[in-house]
């Protein structure tokens, strides 16, 4: 079984996360135009081979990580935390 | 360089019993490839061999090839549950998958090869009166598109299929359920060694271990392809290679798909002696589980999909254990029989979990993928359909809502409702 490395919780199997998308995948300002909701929302590379995707520790922590992973052979490269700029995040909506 | 092959015939197996089953030919050719095609066709599946063979047989076209990577019928075609229905729902689906299954009906004669498709009725539980309601709905959709479908009691389904959990204690008890009776399943391997042998015998190559690597493409042409058995040009080009789209669109310059690469695994038991005479599914409170018994006595099952995206062509624990806990509460009585193998392939799930067939922004190149996790049902009007495209240049008015255009539109084709998260479809 796929395991990942939580960095606040340690190694967990796969079944305690829920896949995301694709980590190269940003939304556009809610102004923008049709196609680049489009390409984000409805467009995927599919990549074959090494990818940075999305995972959440929904069965832990609940935080969403960034996982570089083989789509091939399911190696994990590594593992972070997706909003390593949480702090500032919040001091802006705040 | 015509083949003579052999037709199967009552006469001919008579014949054959007489003299050792001597009197059988090759069933086809293994030509190489020639550098010139009017039309490649990419991927030897049940799509790739059906749309050959609608090609050649309703559009009378010569010179086509197909090219396959590995052995006809070794993807998704050789790996799934077989199970063939068509109570879709949506505008487009139903009307497709209702022709494909009356394809299915006369399938063996025209291809004179048996794929063993067996009408053994395709039974949908529910567990709730407003589920079976909703069901009703189907019921009546399906019946106006002209296909079959009839609502059973649970004291009908007691009498039809004895060996389901009835107790009244069980978690989802059964309330009732929604039956499609010419609904069923065929022999998946049969199918492409039919596809295969009739669509030969029409003049098609059918070219194996030959991979597409690369695809010289002129701005809205693609002049050729290049293969690990040499470079084939080609007025048309075709694609249908389910799990693998993305790669060869991206060989072709042509961005990103609204489609992932998923895999999806099945399962079969030991064989036992005659069990279960329908498909019987199972999907409430999270689950999601089919099960048939196949012609050799093992019992056919499979679930959802592995939940992130791959193109491993193995599955992982967690499935195993959802399917088996699925299995042990539907029929509490499998609970000691052995699974005898389990594995998985690779699905070209799509944003609405509908499929594309459609023209490109290449001229030449067309386009058949999305397939889901339910393409072996479609495979006989999926070849119709597309073989029409190639040859008309342009999408009959069936599948015209089928392109990769649609999200632009905001017209999905999405059956459960379940937005545009891939892995949602399954
Ligand atoms: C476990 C499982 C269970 C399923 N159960 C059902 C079911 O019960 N009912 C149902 O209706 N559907 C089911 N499906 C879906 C169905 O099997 C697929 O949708 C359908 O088979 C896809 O079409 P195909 O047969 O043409 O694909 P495939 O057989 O996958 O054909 C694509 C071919 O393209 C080839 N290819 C890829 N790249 C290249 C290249 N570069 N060059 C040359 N060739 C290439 C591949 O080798 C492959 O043979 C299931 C699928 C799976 C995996
Ligand atoms: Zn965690």
């Amino acid at each position: 079984m796929i395991q990942i490395e939580c960095p606040f919780c340690g190694k967990r199997d796969q079944s305690e996360f829920s896949y995301g998308r694709e980590g190269q995948i940003t939304f556009p300002a809610l102004n923008a135009d049709e196609n680049s909701w489009y390409d984000a929302v409805f467009l995927r590379k599919n990549t074959y081979g090494r990818q940075i995707e999305t995972w959440q520790h929904t069965h832990g922590c609940r935080s969403w990580l960034l996982v570089e992973r083989d789509t091939v052979t399911h190696k994990i490269f590594s593992v972070k935390l997706a909003h390593t700029d949480w702090q500032k995040q919040i001091k802006k909506t705040t | 360089m015509a083949l003579q092959v052999t037709r199967f015939s009552a006469w001919n197996v008579l014949k054959n019993g007489f003299i050792g089953q001597s009197g059988w030919s090759r069933q086809w050719r293994d030509p190489e490839p020639k550098s010139k095609y009017d039309i490649v066709i990419v991927g030897g599946g049940l799509h790739g061999l059906a749309t050959a063979y609608y090609l050649a047989k309703n559009f009378n076209l010569k010179n086509i090839a197909v090219v396959e990577k590995g052995w006809i019928g070794g993807g998704n075609a050789g790996r799934n549950t077989t199970i063939v229905r068509s109570n879709y729902m949506l505008k487009g689906n139903r009307e497709f998958y209702e022709h494909s299954l009356k394809l299915w009906e006369n399938l063996s004669h025209d291809l004179n090869y048996n794929v063993m498709f067996s009408q053994s009725s395709h039974i949908t539980l529910y567990h709730t009166p407003s589920a079976l309601d909703s069901a009703a709905r189907r019921y009546n959709i399906m019946r106006q598109t002209g296909s079959d479908a009839e609502i059973w009691s649970r004291t009908k389904l007691e009498k039809k299929i004895p060996h389901l959990n009835y107790a009244k204690n069980a978690r989802f008890p059964i309330y009732g359920s929604l039956v499609q009776k010419r609904a069923g399943t065929a022999r998946h391997d049969a199918v492409a060694w039919g596809y295969a042998r009739a669509a030969d015998k029409l003049g098609v190559d059918i070219i194996q271990k030959c991979e597409v690597t690369a695809i010289d493409r002129k701005g809205q042409k693609i002049n050729s392809l290049q293969t690990n058995r040499g470079k084939i040009s080609a007025k048309k080009i075709a694609l249908a290679v389910a799990g693998n789209t993305s790669r060869l669109w991206h060989l072709a310059n042509l961005g990103n798909l609204p489609i992932e690469s998923h895999k999806l695994q099945a399962f079969v038991t030991e064989p036992l002696k005659p069990l279960l005479d329908q498909v019987v599914v199972f999907g409430v409170g999270g689950a999601h589980f089919y099960i048939s018994q196949s012609d050799k006595g093992g019992l056919v099952f499979g679930g959802d999909i592995d939940w992130y995206k791959s193109y491993a062509q193995r599955g992982n624990l967690p499935i195993v254990q959802d399917v088996a806990e699925s299995a042990i509460s539907l029929m509490p009585c499998l609970g000691r029989v052995k699974l005898l193998r389990h594995w998985s392939g690779i699905v070209d799930m799509s944003m609405d979990g509908s499929f594309f067939m459609c023209k490109t922004p290449i001229d030449n190149l067309y386009l058949n993928a999305g397939w889901n996790y339910g393409g072996f049902k479609a495979s006989p009007a999926s070849g119709w359909y597309f073989a029409d495209l190639i040859a008309n240049d342009r999408p009959s008015e069936i599948i015209k809502n089928h392109d990769l255009e649609r999200f632009k539109r905001g017209h999905y084709i999405d059956e459960s409702g379940a937005g545009p998260d891939t892995k949602l479809h399954g």
